[in-house]
């Protein structure tokens, strides 16, 4: 009896595709072509906008621009102190920030017993990490620079910087940690390694690349940060000896666009900062892929 | 007679408020493949991962009563764990390699345990495969992912990491339950070789399995050894009514 129904199902089934073909198709067709609709406007906007840098932008870098530095006597424009700078407040803060942070995602996962203080934490550091970096910067201001007297300086800015990334790195190395299965720990400690060598053997082995991919969107919010940078570590741009900056103020590229743009007006030089930092973020997330695709390849 | 190389006596077990574990009390004797079977939930894997201290790993887990491997208590708190562990190798249900090539996996545990020689590696890497026999299916390929092999090779080469420490005991939860019949029937072959070198203590939902490869079983009920005896005479002409009801497929 089942083969009669069958083939009674399937002449209602073909009878309903008669009466409505051409509706089902326009709106397939709808879909497909709205949704490409925003895909073109997305992909123009970004391109153009980063045509656009570029084309600013190349005209103004060259080797005075790279290794000069601004001085208001010898009328010349450089962005070499902005260069260093930014590199010590991208290295410095990633000195303690990848322990600190990797360090308690990984109590957090594999050691920490009590549920209640996972949560607490994972909570406290979502809503941290979740806050305008500006306020950040006002602690930091209040905190470092004047509490702690650091003044206005590169150590204050790297200070704050350290603070607003934790969150960060925890978080994305936690989520990347919870990708590893269980199995895996339960197959190096039946083998018999203890809890820390199983750790660094097998687990942090297998979540490397999402650990890197963190770190790299740190790397990348620190270049991009301003707003907190502007109330910590200050606008100047004079080339010091490493001990000396650390204590003084200095502004990273992204400080300095914002001070050649808004305060000096010479947009020319904020589109040529504007470049290097378009370039930068290139080269960290083409070493992102690469890096991803050595980590995959083992 | 000579001693048994593991001996539970009086064993409890509790996770928590419940009691998994009644009193089990066995011997398992050298080179033997003692099966253990029974419904889900019964115990058995249980009372497998008690005997390397995995259930070390769970928390709330309680344990009363003694087992003694080579007549020392592994309980006992000079004992390093991962010591028992080295002589005591597990294979689990599914196949876990390590996400890295077939040769760091097998030489993953010689590894942990201070061996860093090459030339002595590379042999207990080839001789591990050998016995495992999955040397020929990957000789020429030892430093691809060992996640590229199939499930059934896959299976073998976790069977080949934990023969690579040279352990004198291999536990096995279940290892064929996620493998096709093929991969099964190898599994199999293999366990019938390795039982000449090794003590093997295998859980098994399969009952033809443990008639096929066990010399000795065990039947478990809610958490009770209900009968231990040579595996035909279990089979075929069992003590306990549960035992019989259970191996005519009456139940579980």
């Amino acid at each position: 009896m089942i083969p009669i129904k069958t083939k009674e199902m399937l002449l209602i089934q073909r009878s309903a595709e008669k009466t409505k073909p051409n509706y089902r198709k326009w709106k397939d067709r709808l879909f497909q072509a709205s949704l490409w609709g925003a895909m073109s406007v997305c992909a123009v906007l970004t391109f153009s906008l980063i045509v656009y840098v570029a084309i600013k932008a190349v005209p103004n870098i060259n080797l005075d621009f790279l290794l000069g530095q601004p001085s208001y006597i010898e009328d010349t424009i450089g962005i070499l102190p902005a260069i260093l700078n930014t590199l010590y407040l991208l290295l410095g803060p990633l000195l303690f920030v990848v322990p600190l942070g990797v360090g308690a995602a990984i109590y957090l996962n594999e050691y920490c017993k009590s549920a209640r203080l996972v949560s607490l934490i994972e909570y406290t550091s979502d809503i941290l990490s979740g806050i305008p970096s500006i306020v950040y910067g006002l602690v930091g201001m209040l905190f470092f620079c004047q509490f702690f007297n650091l003044q206005t300086s590169i150590l204050a800015g790297a200070l704050t910087l350290v603070i607003m990334n934790i969150p960060t790195i925890m978080k994305t190395t936690r989520e990347s940690l919870k990708t590893v299965p269980n199995s895996y720990r339960e197959g190096a400690r039946a083998l018999g390694a203890g809890k820390w060598k199983t750790i660094h053997t097998v687990v942090l082995k297998s979540c490397r690349s999402g650990m890197i991919t963190g770190i790299l969107l740190t790397v990348g919010r620190i270049l991009g940060e301003s707003a907190a940078l502007l109330l910590t570590a200050g606008f100047a741009q004079v080339l010091n000896p490493i001990y000396e900056g650390m204590f003084s103020s200095g502004a990273s590229l992204s400080v300095a666009m914002y001070v050649f743009a808004k305060e000096r007006g010479e947009f020319d030089v904020a589109f040529g900062i504007a470049g290097i930092l378009l370039i930068l973020t290139l080269i960290i997330s083409v070493a992102a892929q690469i890096l991803e695709a050595r980590t995959k390849e083992r | 007679m000579m001693n048994p190389v593991l001996q539970a006596k009086g064993l409890d077990l509790w996770y928590g408020d419940h009691q998994a574990l009644h009193s089990i009390s066995l011997d398992i004797f050298e080179k033997t493949v003692v099966a253990l079977i029974g419904p889900s939930g019964c115990g058995k894997s249980t009372f497998l991962k008690t005997l390397n201290r995995m259930n070390d790993l769970v928390d709330s887990v309680r344990v009363e009563g003694d087992v003694l491997y080579e007549s020392h208590d592994i309980f006992d708190p000079i004992l390093d764990v991962n010591d028992l562990r080295k002589e005591i190798g597990m294979v689990f249900q599914k196949p876990n390699p390590f996400p890295m090539s077939i040769y760091d996996n097998i030489a993953y545990g010689p590894r942990i345990h201070g061996i860093k020689n090459k030339r002595v590696l590379d042999q207990i890497v080839e001789q591990a495969l050998k016995d495992a026999a999955l040397w020929d299916e990957v000789h020429d390929r030892l430093k691809k992912s060992a996640l590229s092999l199939s499930g059934g090779q896959q299976q073998r080469l976790c069977i080949a990491r934990a023969l690579a420490i040279q352990p004198k005991v291999l536990l096995m939860d279940e290892p064929t339950s996620a493998l096709d019949p093929i991969s099964t029937a190898k599994i199999e072959e293999l366990i019938d070789q390795l039982k000449t070198k090794y003590t093997i203590v295998i859980v098994t939902h399969n009952m033809q399995q443990a008639m096929r490869i066990a010399d000795q079983t065990a039947f478990f009920l809610m958490g009770e050894l209900i009968e231990f005896n040579d595996t035909q005479e279990l089979f075929l002409r069992p003590q306990d009514p549960r035992t019989s009801d259970y191996v005519n497929g009456r139940f579980g």
